[in-house]
C-alpha cells in the first residue's frame, strides 16, 4: 500500500517547520504547579478551634489580670470644680477672668500606685479629630524658623489682627490655639508629689517635627484667646505640653499625658489635688478628668483585650465541642448530592 | 510552463456550468448607475490618473489606533467607564479644599491603573500592526508595462493594474479574471478563507479575454469595467467589461476575490477592481461588535448599588454634619469654640449649614468612594489576559496535524466560557473534517467493510460488553493510511472478489465507481501515482475506492474514460476505455448523476448513482433481487452516520438511445423559460427501469473526538443545536454519527418539501428548480415571494409537534427537532419565533438544515435573547460569520489557513473537540476565577470603606479621614491587588482531570451559583462585619487608657496604623481562607502583601516627615514595642475571620457545593469511604438525551425490549422484521410529513 496519499481538493498542510507553534510545556503555563490544596475538613476545623481557644484563653486571662492590676484614679472635676453659684453660669465662671478657679480637692488613693504613675487630663466630647480642627496647623513652620512666615491652612489664627500688625502667628492654627491650660498641683501630707513634665511627648515630634529655634511669636495676643499661653523663650521642641496637644486624638474623648510621679502613693494615702480649672469645656459640654495611673505592659486599665480574647476563645472552644458532637453524632449526612441546586429543582436541566 | 501546456484540457465540457455564454440580465441594466458607477481603466495608469478617479490603494489597516489617535482615544475608552469616569472626577477635585486627603496621592493610583489598560492598549493593537505589516508586504507580480511583470508589494496595488498570480498564491485584492493557463481561461480557486469550504470553486473568464495567456499580451491591453461600488456582498457582482469596443457583462463567474487562493491552476491574470478596504472581504469584516461577559454586566450592576451605598451613607453623613456644623454657632455664641466657628471657610460656616452640608456631601463622596474598587477593572483586565495566555498555552489544545493552538483573540470573554447553556454548532468543517472515506459497501445484499467509523469507536470505547472487546481490535488495527479510503475486507480486496458468488455484479459496481463522476485525474510524473481532483470530496472518495479495489481510473478526455481493470480471469490489468455520450448530472432537486457510456464491446450503459430516496422508486421489476438486504444495510450504515448511496445500472439499446440523445440534445440548446422542466423530464424518462447493484457508505469524517466531545458536553448539561447549510439528509446523517439523533428518538420534521407545498408552488407556476434557487438564497431576497401558504403549513406543523411535545414521555421519547431552511423563514419570523424556540428547546437535538448564514445569525439571535442563556457558536466558515458575531461567544475553527471565521470570532481552536476542554476546564475556572475575584474585590473594598465611615460617626461626619493619606490611596494598588491577581489568574477548585471527568461540575457556571445575589451579597455582608469588628475592637480596645508602659496614649496616627494593619491582615487572610489552591505563587503574593505593609511602613515612617506626616516613625517608634499592639492585630484578625471560617466549615461539611465534594473526593481518594465517592459519581452521571451514552442506554432498552419480543414469539422472522422496524422507522421519520 502507498503511503503517499492522493490529493483530493483537500489541501495539504504546507510543509513548513512542524510543530513551531506548539506551546512549550511547562508545569506552570498547563497549570499544573505544586499546590496545597487544603479542605476544610471537619478534623481542621475542630482543631483550629481548639488551638485558637487553648491559645486565646490564656492570652486573655494574661491581659486581663494585668489589666486588673493596673491602678487608675480617676477625678471628674469639671463639674466638681465649679463653685455652687455659678451652677447655672458656667460660662460666665470660666470666661470671667476675675473668678479665681482653683479648686482645691482631697482623694483618698484606694490602692497602692508605684512610679511611674502618670497623670492625664480627659477631655470629653471634644473633637480634636476634626477635619478643620486636624488640619489648621502647619509643618513647616513648626519645624523651620526659616518658615516662620508660612501659615498655610491655619486661618483663622494664621495672622494677628491687623491692629496689631497683621503679623504671622507661631505657632499657628487653632489646635496650638485652643491649647489646654489647666493646671495640677498634687501634694501628700502636705508634701508636693513632684509631676515631672518632661519626656511627655513623643521622641519623634520633639526631634523631627517641632524646631529647636523656634520659639513662640505673637502666639495669644489676638482678641479672642483660646488656651494657654507659651513662654516665648522656650523654643518650640521644649514645650512638651505642646507637642502633646498637637498630637491629636482620634476620638472624641481622650486623654493626654500632663506629667508624671515619680513616687510611689501608698494604700490609703490622702493626696490633695489643687487644679486651676481654666480651661472652657462648659459651652460646648465636653467633661475633664484628671486621671491617676500606673502601666503595665499592655499600658493602662481596660479590660476590652482580655474580656474579647477570652470571648473568642471561648467561643472557638464551643464551636470545636460543637463540631466534634456533630461529627460523632453524624458521621457522615453530609455529602448528599441532593442539596445541589440543580437537583432541587430538576425542571432547570431540561 | 510544459505542466501547463499538458493540461490544457477543455475542462468546461465536462462541467455543469455555461461557458462564456452569461448574457445581459436585468440587473446589468443598473450599471452607470448610482451604487454601480466604479470605473476602472485596465493597465492605463495615466487614464486613472486623468479621470480623476481616485481609488483607495490596497492598504490594509485592522488595528484600532493609530500612533496620533493612540492617547486620545484610549484615554477616551478608559473614563467612558463610570467608575473610571468618578475616578478622574475625584482626582480632579482632590486639588480643591473639599477633598479629605492630599490630591497627589489621590491621582498616584489613577494614573498607575489607567497606564496598565493603556499599555495592555497598546500591546494589543502593535500586534495586529505587526499582521498588517505582513499583510500588506507580500509579493505579487504587477504588470509595469511593455509586457513586462514586476514584483510588487500588496499594498502598492492600484486598481486597473493587471496581476499575475501564480498556483498556491493568494489575491491580493478583489479581480476579474482574465485569461489563465488553460485555454478556456478555467481556474479553481478555494475559498476556504471566506466560507469555509475546501472544495475547489470554478472560475472563468470572458471568451474575450480568454487568449491573453502570456505575459506580452498585455502590452497592449486595454479595457475599461464599470461595475458596482464596494459593498459586503460576497456572492454576487455586477459589471461589464468594454473591450475592443464590445461589451461583455461581468458576473461572480469571473470574480476573484481577496484571500481565496489559486489551485490547481498554474497561473492567471487578473485586473485588479477592489482595493484594500474596499475588497468584498473587507467590507464584510466589520468591526466585531465588542461583547460582554454576562458577569461583567452583573458586576456593572453591583457597580450600581456600591454607587447608591456611596451616595446614600454620604448623605446621612452631610445631614449629620450640617446639623452639627449649624449647631456650632449660636445667636452669636460658639460652641464648639475651639474649632473657630465664628470666622470659617464656607466649608464649615454654621451660618449656611446647607452649602456646608453639600460641600461636605462632596468630600464624602471622596471620602467613602473606597468603597468602589479602582483597581477592579484594571485588575480584571490583567487577569483575563493572563487567562487568555494559559488557554494559549494549553498543550492539549494544540493540533499538530496544522501547528495551531487554541488562540483566545479577546480576553473579555474567558468566564463567559464557564456558563454556556446553547452551543450552536456549524456542521462541515466544524462537526466534519470536510473529508469522506468509503468505508463501506453493500453488493449484490452482502455487506462489505470491517472498518469502524468514529460512532462505532465511540461507543465502543463506552460500551463494556465482551462483545465490544473484539470491536476494539478491529479498531485498533484500522488506521487509515490512504486518504479518503478506509476500507477493509479481503473478500473483494486484491482481487479476491472474484472468487465472491455475485463477482459479475461486484464487476459492475465497481467499475460504475470508476466511471460514474465528473473527476479529473492527475498522474504524478515521477511515481506514475494517480490522484484525483473532484468536485467533492465523496465523489473523490468513491474513484479512490475504485481504485484500490482494481479499477483505476487514469485518464479523461471530454469523450473517453479509461480504466485500468482487474481482470478476474487471467488476474492481469487490462486497459479499457468508454466512451462518454452524456453526463447527467448531479443535482440538489434530482439527488442523482447518471453517465451514459459505450464501452469497448459496444454495449450501451447507463450508470447511475444516487441517494435511497429517489433509486429504489426507478429499479425495474426484474432488479430487485437484492433489494431487502441493501434496504437492511443501509439503514444499518445510516444508523452508524454514514452517507449511502445506491448503484444502480441498466443497458440500453440503441434506438432508445438514439431517440433520447436527440431529444436531449435539442432541449439543451432550447431557449424558453421551461427549458429546465423539459430537460428534467427527458432525463427522467431515461433513468428507470434500472438493476440495483448495491449500495456504498461514506463516511462524512467527523473530526477526531467528536462523538464524544458532544457526549461530554450533554453530559455537562451544554444542549446543542446544529445549524448547517448541508442538505437535510446529510444534516440527519451527521446527527446520527455525533449521536445527536439516534434510533428510537422521534423525529419532528418541518419542511416546506411537503406535497401540499408542492402543489401549492406548481399552482404558482413555479418550476422546482427556482423554488430550490429560492430556498438557496433567502439571504439575499428573502422577501421576493411570501408564500402565505407556506407559513400556514409550517405553523400547522409547529403546533401539531407542539401536541407531541406535551403527551410523549420526556424521559424516555426524546424528541429531534429537524427544519429546513425555507419553513426556518417563516418560522422565524415575529409571530411564529416564540412558538418555534419553544418546541425547539423542548427537544434533545435540533438541526437546522440549508440555512443561511442569516437565518443562522437570527436563530442565535433567538436562543440568546429569548431564553437569556448564554450562546456559543462555533463555526469555521465565512457563512458563519454572523453566527459568531451574534453569539454571546463565537469560537472559530481555524483549518489550515487563518480564515475568515477565525477573524470574527473571539476564540479560535483547531477542532472540535477542544470545546470540550475550553468549557469544561478553562470555561469553568476562569468563571470561577472571575467570579471569586469580583466577590472578593467588593467585600474587601467594603471592609475597608466601611472602616472609614465607623470612624465618621466618631468624628462629628467632617469628612476627616482615618488613616493617613498615602495608606489611603494605596490600599487598592498596593496591599491587596497582587493577592486577588493571583486568585483571578491561577485559583483551581478541582484539577482539570476532575472538572473533564465530573462534567456536571459546569452547571455551578450555568446556574451562576458562583456570582449569584445570594453569594454577592453574602460577600458584601462579610465585609461590613469585618468592617465593624475591626474598628469597634480597635477603638474600644485603644479607647483613651495608655496603650503602652511608657504611659503614651492614642492618638489618630496609632488609631489608623493599627487599624489599617488590621485591614491588611483580615483582608488578606480571608484570602487565604477563601481559596483551596497555594502555589508558591499564592504563598508569595498573600504574605509578601501582608510583609509588603510593614515594609512600607517602616519605609514610609522614615521619610522626612514633611511628606510622611502623621506616619512618621509611627511603627518604629509608637507601635511595634508596644505588646498591645500585636496582641490587638491577632484578636482583631482571629475575631474577624471567625464568621467566615464557622460558616466555611459548616457549608463545607454539610452542604458541600458540587466543587466541594469533589475535592472531599480527591482528598478522600477512594480509601476512607467509597460509598460517598459512588455516590457523588453516580449523581454525576446525568440521563441525557443525546450524546453516546444516551444512545447506549437507548440501544440497551432496545436490545431488552427485542429480547422480550422474542421470547414471546420465538420466530426467526419476527426478528428480522424487528430489525426492519427500526429502519423503516427512521426513514419513515425522514418522509413523513408532519
Amino acid at each position: 500500500m502507498s503511503v503517499e496519499s492522493s490529493s483530493t481538493s483537500v489541501a495539504v498542510t504546507d510543509g513548513q517547520s512542524k510543530n513551531f507553534r506548539k506551546p512549550k510545556y511547562s508545569r506552570f503555563s498547563q497549570q499544573e504547579l505544586d499546590a496545597w490544596q487544603p479542605i476544610l475538613t471537619p478534623s481542621w476545623a475542630i482543631s483550629i478551634f481548639t488551638v485558637i481557644g487553648l491559645i486565646f484563653i490564656p492570652v486573655g486571662l494574661a491581659s486581663l489580670f494585668a489589666s486588673e492590676s493596673v491602678v487608675e484614679v480617676p477625678f471628674r472635676y469639671d463639674d466638681e470644680c465649679l463653685p455652687p453659684d455659678y451652677k447655672d453660669d458656667a460660662l460666665e465662671y470660666i470666661q470671667n477672668d476675675n473668678i479665681n478657679k482653683t479648686c482645691t480637692r482631697n482623694l483618698t488613693i484606694k490602692n497602692k500606685m508605684k512610679a511611674p504613675i502618670y497623670v492625664y487630663y480627659q477631655l470629653g466630647n471634644f473633637y480634636q479629630n476634626h477635619r478643620r480642627y486636624v488640619k489648621s496647623r502647619d509643618d513647616k513652620q513648626l519645624r523651620n524658623k526659616a518658615s516662620e512666615n508660612d501659615v498655610g491652612s491655619c486661618s483663622p489664627e494664621d495672622y494677628t489682627s491687623t491692629e496689631l500688625g497683621h503679623k504671622p502667628i507661631v505657632p499657628c492654627g487653632i489646635i496650638a490655639w485652643s491649647l489646654f491650660n489647666d493646671t495640677y498641683r498634687i501634694s501628700s501630707n502636705n508634701k508636693d508629689l513632684v509631676i515631672n513634665k518632661k519626656n511627655i511627648a513623643w521622641k519623634s515630634d520633639q526631634l523631627a517635627k517641632f524646631g529647636s529655634d523656634v520659639y513662640p511669636k505673637n502666639f495669644q495676643i489676638g482678641g479672642l484667646i483660646g488656651g494657654a499661653r507659651l513662654n516665648e523663650s522656650i523654643p518650640l521642641s521644649e514645650q512638651e505640653d505642646l507637642i502633646v496637644w498637637m498630637r491629636t486624638a482620634a476620638l472624641p474623648t481622650f486623654r493626654k499625658l500632663y506629667g508624671k510621679i515619680e513616687t510611689d502613693i501608698e494604700v490609703n494615702e490622702e493626696v490633695m489635688l489643687v487644679i486651676e480649672n481654666n480651661y472652657n469645656t462648659y459651652e460646648f459640654g465636653g467633661r475633664k478628668s484628671l486621671v491617676l495611673s500606673t502601666t503595665t505592659w499592655v499600658g493602662g486599665r481596660n479590660h476590652f483585650l482580655g474580656m474579647a480574647y477570652i470571648l473568642i476563645g471561648g467561643v472557638s472552644l464551643l464551636l470545636a465541642v460543637g463540631f466534634l458532637l456533630l461529627y460523632v453524632m453524624q458521621p457522615r449526612p453530609l455529602g448528599d448530592p441532593s442539596y445541589l441546586s440543580w437537583n432541587r429543582n430538576p425542571g432547570s436541566l431540561r | 510552463m510544459a505542466g501547463g501546456r499538458r493540461r490544457r484540457h477543455h475542462f468546461s465540457r465536462i462541467h455543469a456550468f455555461t461557458c462564456g455564454r452569461a448574457s445581459m440580465r436585468e440587473e446589468h441594466s443598473l450599471i452607470g448607475g448610482p451604487g454601480f458607477s466604479r470605473k476602472v481603466y485596465c493597465n492605463d495608469p495615466e487614464r486613472a490618473m486623468e479621470s480623476l478617479l481616485s481609488y483607495g490603494d490596497n492598504y490594509v489597516r485592522t488595528t484600532k489606533y493609530t500612533l496620533a489617535t493612540f492617547i486620545p482615544k484610549s484615554l477616551f475608552e478608559q473614563f467612558r467607564r463610570v467608575a473610571n469616569f468618578y475616578f478622574l472626577v475625584c482626582a480632579v477635585l482632590s486639588f480643591f479644599p473639599v477633598s479629605p486627603y492630599s490630591g497627589v496621592s489621590n491621582v498616584v493610583p489613577l494614573l498607575v491603573v489607567v497606564a496598565a489598560t493603556m499599555v495592555k492598549e497598546f500591546i494589543e493593537d502593535f500586534r495586529r500592526k505587526q499582521q498588517d505589516i505582513e499583510m500588506n508586504n507580500r509579493k505579487v507580480k504587477v504588470h509595469r508595462g511593455d509586457g513586462v511583470f514586476d514584483i510588487s508589494k500588496w499594498r502598492d496595488l492600484k486598481v486597473g493594474d493587471v496581476v499575475r498570480v501564480e498556483k498556491d498564491e493568494f489575491f491580493p485584492a478583489d479581480l476579474i479574471l482574465l485569461a489563465s493557463n488553460y485555454d478556456d481561461a478555467i481556474c479553481y480557486v478555494e475559498t476556504m478563507n471566506l466560507d469555509g469550504e475546501t472544495n475547489l470553486k470554478l472560475k472563468q473568464a470572458l471568451e474575450g479575454s480568454s487568449m491573453l495567456q502570456e505575459d506580452s499580451n498585455y502590452q497592449n491591453f486595454r479595457a475599461v469595467i464599470t461595475c458596482e461600488d464596494p459593498n459586503a456582498n460576497l456572492y454576487t457582482f455586477v459589471g461589464s467589461l468594454d473591450l475592443e469596443d464590445q461589451q461583455y457583462p461581468l458576473a461572480p463567474q469571473q470574480l476573484l476575490l481577496r484571500d481565496s487562493k489559486l489551485r490547481n491552476t498554474d497561473f492567471i491574470y487578473g485586473v485588479v477592481i477592489f482595493t484594500g478596504h474596499d475588497t468584498k472581504v473587507m467590507q464584510n469584516a466589520t468591526d466585531p461588535p465588542s461583547k460582554r461577559s454576562k458577569i461583567e454586566k452583573r458586576m456593572d450592576k453591583i457597580i450600581y448599588c456600591l454607587f447608591v451605598v456611596l451616595i446614600l451613607i454620604s448623605f446621612i453623613g452631610s445631614i449629620f454634619f450640617g446639623l452639627m456644623t449649624d449647631d456650632d454657632l449660636e445667636n452669636g455664641r460658639m460652641k464648639r469654640w475651639y474649632l473657630r466657628p465664628d470666622n470659617t471657610e464656607i466649608y464649615y460656616d454654621p451660618n449656611s449649614p446647607v452649602v456646608a452640608a453639600i460641600l461636605h456631601f462632596l468630600t464624602a463622596l471622596m471620602l467613602y468612594g473606597y468603597l468602589i474598587p479602582i483597581s477592579l477593572y484594571v485588575s480584571i483586565e490583567i487577569v483575563k489576559v493572563l487567562q487568555s495566555i494559559f488557554i494559549n498555552q494549553d498543550v492539549h489544545m494544540y493540533y499538530a496535524e496544522t501547528d495551531k493552538p487554541a488562540h483566545a483573540r479577546t480576553s473579555n470573554l474567558n468566564e463567559e466560557l464557564g456558563q454556556v447553556d446553547t452551543i450552536l454548532s456549524d456542521k462541515t468543517g466544524t462537526l466534519t473534517c470536510n473529508s469522506m472515506e468509503f468505508i463501506k459497501c453493500s453488493i449484490a445484499g452482502v455487506a462489505y467493510g470491517r472498518g469502524a467509523t468514529e460512532v462505532e469507536r465511540a461507543l465502543s470505547r463506552r460500551q463494556e460488553t465482551p462483545f465490544s472487546q473484539e470491536f476494539k481490535e478491529r479498531i485498533s488495527e484500522s488506521k487509515p493510511s490512504i486518504k479518503g479510503f478506509n476500507f477493509k475486507d479481503e473478500r473483494i480486496m486484491n482481487g479476491n472478489w472474484a472468487k465472491e458468488p455475485n463477482a459479475n455484479v461486484i464487476q459492475n459496481f465497481l467499475r460504475l465507481l470508476a466511471v460514474c463522476h465528473t473527476a479529473i485525474p492527475e498522474i504524478d510524473e515521477e511515481t506514475g501515482k494517480v490522484s484525483y481532483e473532484a468536485e467533492s470530496p465523496d465523489e473523490a472518495a468513491f474513484v479512490i475506492a475504485a481504485r484500490e479495489l482494481g479499477f483505476e481510473f487514469y485518464e479523461r478526455t471530454h469523450t473517453t474514460i479509461s480504466l485500468r481493470e482487474l481482470d478476474p480471469m487471467s488476474g492481469n490489468k487490462i486497459e479499457r476505455s468508454y466512451k462518454l455520450l452524456n453526463i447527467l448530472e448531479f443535482s440538489s432537486a434530482r439527488k442523482r448523476m447518471s453517465v451514459i457510456v459505450r464501452d469497448e464491446e459496444g454495449k450501451l450503459l447507463l450508470l447511475s448513482k444516487g441517494a435511497d430516496s429517489v433509486m429504489f422508486e426507478r429499479i425495474a421489476k426484474n432488479g430487485r433481487e437484492f433489494e431487502e438486504y441493501t434496504k437492511q444495510h443501509i439503514s444499518e450504515y445510516a444508523d452508524s452516520g454514514l452517507r449511502t448511496l445506491i448503484l444502480a445500472y441498466r443497458e440500453l439499446n440503441e434506438e432508445e438511445y438514439n431517440q433520447f440523445n436527440k431529444e436531449f440534445t435539442e432541449a439543451k440548446n432550447l431557449v424558453s423559460a421551461d427549458q429546465e422542466q423539459i430537460v428534467e423530464r427527458i432525463i427522467q424518462s431515461i433513468e428507470k427501469d434500472l438493476i440495483l447493484l448495491g449500495a456504498t457508505a461514506v463516511e462524512d469524517k467527523l473530526q477526531d473526538g467528536v462523538p464524544e466531545c458532544i457526549d461530554k458536553l450533554a453530559q455537562a448539561g451544554i444542549k446543542l443545536w446544529v445549524l448547517t447549510g448541508d442538505k437535510m439528509e446529510t444534516a440527519i446523517n451527521i446527527g446520527f454519527a455525533c449521536s445527536l439523533l439516534r434510533q428510537g428518538m422521534k423525529q419532528i420534521i418541518i419542511s416546506s418539501d411537503t406535497p401540499e407545498t408542492k402543489s401549492l408552488e406548481k399552482m404558482e407556476d413555479k418550476s422546482a428548480a427556482e423554488v430550490i434557487a429560492i430556498a438557496c438564497c433567502i439571504n439575499f431576497d428573502g422577501t421576493l415571494l411570501i408564500f402565505q401558504a407556506i407559513k400556514s403549513s409550517v405553523i400547522r406543523q409547529l403546533r401539531e409537534a407542539k401536541t407531541l411535545l406535551t403527551t410523549s414521555d420526556e424521559n424516555f421519547e426524546a424528541l429531534a427537532l429537524i427544519i429546513d431552511g425555507k419553513s426556518l423563514t417563516y418560522a422565524l419570523e415575529d409571530d411564529v419565533k416564540d412558538s418555534f424556540l419553544e418546541l425547539a428547546i423542548g427537544c434533545a437535538s435540533v438541526i437546522c438544515c440549508r440555512s443561511s448564514p442569516k437565518q443562522k445569525a437570527l436563530v442565535t439571535r433567538l436562543v440568546k435573547m429569548r431564553t437569556g442563556s448564554t450562546t456559543l457558536a462555533i463555526g469555521d466558515g465565512a457563512n458563519d460569520v454572523g453566527m459568531l458575531q451574534e453569539a454571546d461567544i463565537g469560537i472559530g475553527i481555524s483549518g489550515v489557513e487563518g480564515m475568515q471565521a477565525v477573524m470574527s470570532s473571539d476564540i479560535a481552536i483547531a477542532q472540535f473537540r477542544y470545546l470540550e476542554r475550553l468549557l469544561l476546564v478553562h470555561g469553568h475556572w476562569c468563571y470561577r476565577r472571575i467570579s471569586s475575584m469580583i466577590c472578593y474585590f467588593f467585600y474587601k473594598n467594603i471592609a475597608f470603606g466601611f472602616t472609614l465611615f465607623f470612624f465618621e460617626l466618631y468624628a462629628s461626619f467632617s469628612g476627616q479621614a482615618a488613616y493617613n493619606d498615602w495608606f489611603l490611596s494605596l490600599y487598592n494598588v498596593f496591599f491587596t491587588s497582587l493577592p486577588v491577581i493571583a486568585l483571578g489568574v491561577f485559583d483551581q477548585d478541582v484539577s482539570s482531570k476532575h472538572c473533564l471527568r465530573f462534567p456536571l461540575l459546569y452547571q455551578e457556571g450555568i446556574q451562576n451559583i458562583l456570582f449569584s445575589w445570594k453569594r454577592i451579597i453574602g460577600w458584601a455582608l462579610n465585609g461590613v462585619v469585618t468592617s465593624a469588628i475591626i474598628f469597634f475592637f480597635c477603638i474600644r480596645t485603644m479607647e483613651h487608657q495608655a496603650f503602652r508602659k511608657g504611659g503614651q496614649v492614642v492618638g489618630l496616627e496609632v488609631l489608623g496604623a493599627t487599624m489599617y494593619t488590621c485591614v491588611v491582615w483580615v483582608v488578606n487572610c480571608q484570602m487565604a481562607l477563601s481559596i483551596s489552591y497555594f502555589t508558591y505563587i499564592q504563598h508569595i503574593f498573600i504574605w509578601g502583601s501582608i510583609i509588603f505593609w510593614y515594609i512600607f511602613l517602616l519605609a514610609y515612617g522614615a521619610i522626612d516627615p514633611s511628606f510622611s506626616t502623621t506616619a512618621y516613625k509611627v511603627f518604629i517608634e509608637a507601635l511595634a514595642p508596644a505588646p498591645s499592639f500585636w496582641f490587638i492585630t491577632l484578636l482583631i484578625l482571629i475575631a474577624s475571620l471567625l464568621p467566615y471560617f464557622v460558616y466555611a466549615s459548616i457549608q463545607m461539611r454539610f452542604f458541600p457545593m458540587y466543587h466541594q465534594m469533589i475535592q472531599w473526593i480527591r482528598k478522600d481518594g477512594q480509601t476512607s469511604d467509597p460509598e460517598y465517592c459512588d455516590m457523588v459519581r453516580q449523581r454525576s452521571i446525568r440521563h441525557t438525551t443525546v450524546g453516546t451514552t444516551a444512545r447506549l442506554e437507548a440501544s440497551k432498552r432496545l436490545e431488552a425490549s427485542k429480547r422480550l419480543e422474542i421470547s414471546v414469539h420465538s420466530s426467526a422472522s419476527k426478528r428480522i422484521e424487528l430489525s426492519n422496524f427500526a429502519a423503516s422507522k427512521r426513514s419513515e421519520g425522514n418522509s413523513e410529513d408532519r
